[in-house]
């Protein structure tokens, strides 16, 4: 590598630059994405030390403390990396978008955190539908490659589409020949994940922003965003607005201002469902910015960084109802609970939905909804949980309006992405 | 050193024989699996909670020294 090492001082990338992982110049190919980046400097366990002064929390939806997940596998020998960039939340397409655009980030922070924690090797996990995304992945990997880059072995793993595939401990089960369900825990895959060896599994988006604190340090990361949130994080935009695509915002910034960057709500704005199906449902009038503390007052929280944006005059309870329909029919046949459970909460949401006489809906929910929680070897039943939950709240004078008045026209409805499944490998 | 309770949800089908024998820690739910109570069993129910453990067709009740995952 000759090219000359640009820093934080780099006009493209002074502090408090808030397009840090998706530069208005695209950094696909390997000499885009040095020239505007640099070299990688030489990794180490120091990194470690500075993704926790950075305060990093994991992008895929947990919002985990990423320095402690690396502490934990490196505290222990032969270890592998996982960066997971299945993205299996139909609403969200932030992961790919990164992958296609910066996969030279994405895997120099895969390699960052591996040379970190002691890992000598790296599987990258793509959904197989994710062509465009496979494809610069491939290309990257080619680069790198010629250039010598790497010291350790990266391979990619195309992983079917699932909704549960991306949870940990089911992408472990399937990087291990098995099917890509849910394991029962512990042994978390800290402890014995890939070919029984502890592993570390990260988002992609997180990784990408370890190749950046790796460069440019803690303080710099900390630049944008808040004390409690720092950074930059890939939303998702979707529903009535403009303009939907992936955008980069600070952390910190309001749900209104994010809707207004995607060209604001083009019918009004009703509510957002934040967080993919897996999130929460936020009024228009909450006034929330992303952030843990103001969504953590609502009961929500960032998730993947989906934003589906609800007009004013769609029913959300019908959107509600369509969304658990399909998370119901997406668990894994594993646990009873979940198989049971989340059948017969869609069912009681389609009442609320749609025809509630007495309120026989809402009675239903609220036994089930509390019977579900932490009983699945996943978090697919708290998750279908917490929505409804949220869907109840936010729309508590629609609950009223539909069992006294009856149900909304289904023509409201905006269209939300309901794949079917694929298959379990 | 107290002792918990932890069902194997992904093992468990249901038999109901734990909510049987242990009715004052586990009940079932509206489809037959068991609610357990995740806190610890005093020590005067330890018994009673071994018999359920060891009862279990599926071994899916799971005695355990450490915290309740959940």
């Amino acid at each position: 590598m000759t090219a000359p090492r640009l820093g934080p001082t780099s006009p493209r990338l002074v502090p408090g630059t808030r397009q840090r992982l998706l530069p208005r110049q695209p950094t696909v190919d390997l000499a885009g994405h040095v020239d505007h980046f640099g070299p990688r400097p030489d990794g180490g366990r120091r990194l470690i030390a500075e993704v926790e002064r950075a305060g990093l929390r994991g992008r895929g939806g947990a919002g985990f403390p990423t320095a402690v997940k690396m502490q934990a596998v490196a505290q222990r020998h032969r270890s592998v990396v996982v960066a997971n960039g299945t993205e299996g939340e139909p609403a969200s397409s932030k992961d790919k978008a990164l992958l296609t655009l910066a996969p030279h980030l994405v895997l120099d922070g895969a390699v960052a955190a591996a040379e970190a924690v002691g890992a000598r090797r790296v599987i990258l996990c793509i959904e197989r539908s994710a062509g465009t995304a496979i494809d610069a992945v491939f290309t990257a990997l080619d680069e790198r490659r010629e250039e010598r880059l790497d010291r350790l072995a990266i391979q990619v793993a195309t992983t079917p589409s699932r909704y549960v595939v991306g949870e940990e401990s089911a992408l472990v089960q399937l990087l291990n020949g098995g099917e890509a369900k849910p394991t029962f825990v512990p042994p978390r895959p800290f402890e014995r994940g890939v070919g029984g060896q502890p592993t570390l599994v990260q988002n992609v988006e997180t990784l990408a922003h370890v190749g950046l604190i790796e460069r440019f340090g803690a303080a710099w990361f900390r630049s944008v965003g808040t004390l409690g949130d720092p950074g930059t994080m890939l939303v998702t935009v979707s529903g009535a607005v403009r303009h939907p695509g992936v955008y980069e915002v600070p952390l910190g910034v309001a749900v209104s201002a994010v809707i207004a960057q995607a060209g604001g709500s083009s019918a009004g704005l009703a509510a957002v469902l934040l967080g993919g199906y897996f999130g929460t449902w936020i009024s228009a009038s909450d006034d929330a910015v992303l952030g843990r503390e103001s969504l953590g007052r609502l009961s929500a929280a960032l998730g993947c960084g989906v934003l589906i944006a609800l007009p004013s005059g769609a029913c959300g309870l019908l959107q509600t109802a369509g969304i658990v329909r399909w998370l119901a029919a997406q668990n894994a046949g594993q646990c009873g609970p979940c198989v049971n459970g989340l059948s017969a909460i869609a069912a009681a949401m389609d009442l609320v939905a749609r025809a509630n006489p007495g309120g026989e809906g809402e009675r239903r929910l609220e036994r089930w909804l509390a019977m579900v929680k932490g009983r699945g070897a996943c978090r697919l039943p708290d998750g279908t949980a917490r929505l409804v939950e949220s869907g109840l709240r936010v729309f508590a004078d629609e609950v009223t309006r539909h069992r006294v008045v009856g149900p909304c026209p289904a023509a409201r409805q905006i269209p939300l992405p309901l794949p079917t499944p694929g298959g379990w490998r | 050193m107290s002792i918990h309770l932890v069902v194997n949800p992904i093992t468990c089908v249901g038999h109901g024989l734990c909510a049987e024998l242990f009715p004052e820690w586990i009940s079932l739910d509206d489809w037959g699996y068991p609610i357990v109570d995740p806190s610890p069993v005093p020590t005067h129910l330890e018994g009673h909670a071994r018999r359920a453990v060891s009862a279990c067709p599926t071994l899916a009740l799971l005695m355990s020294k450490h915290e309740n995952p959940h």
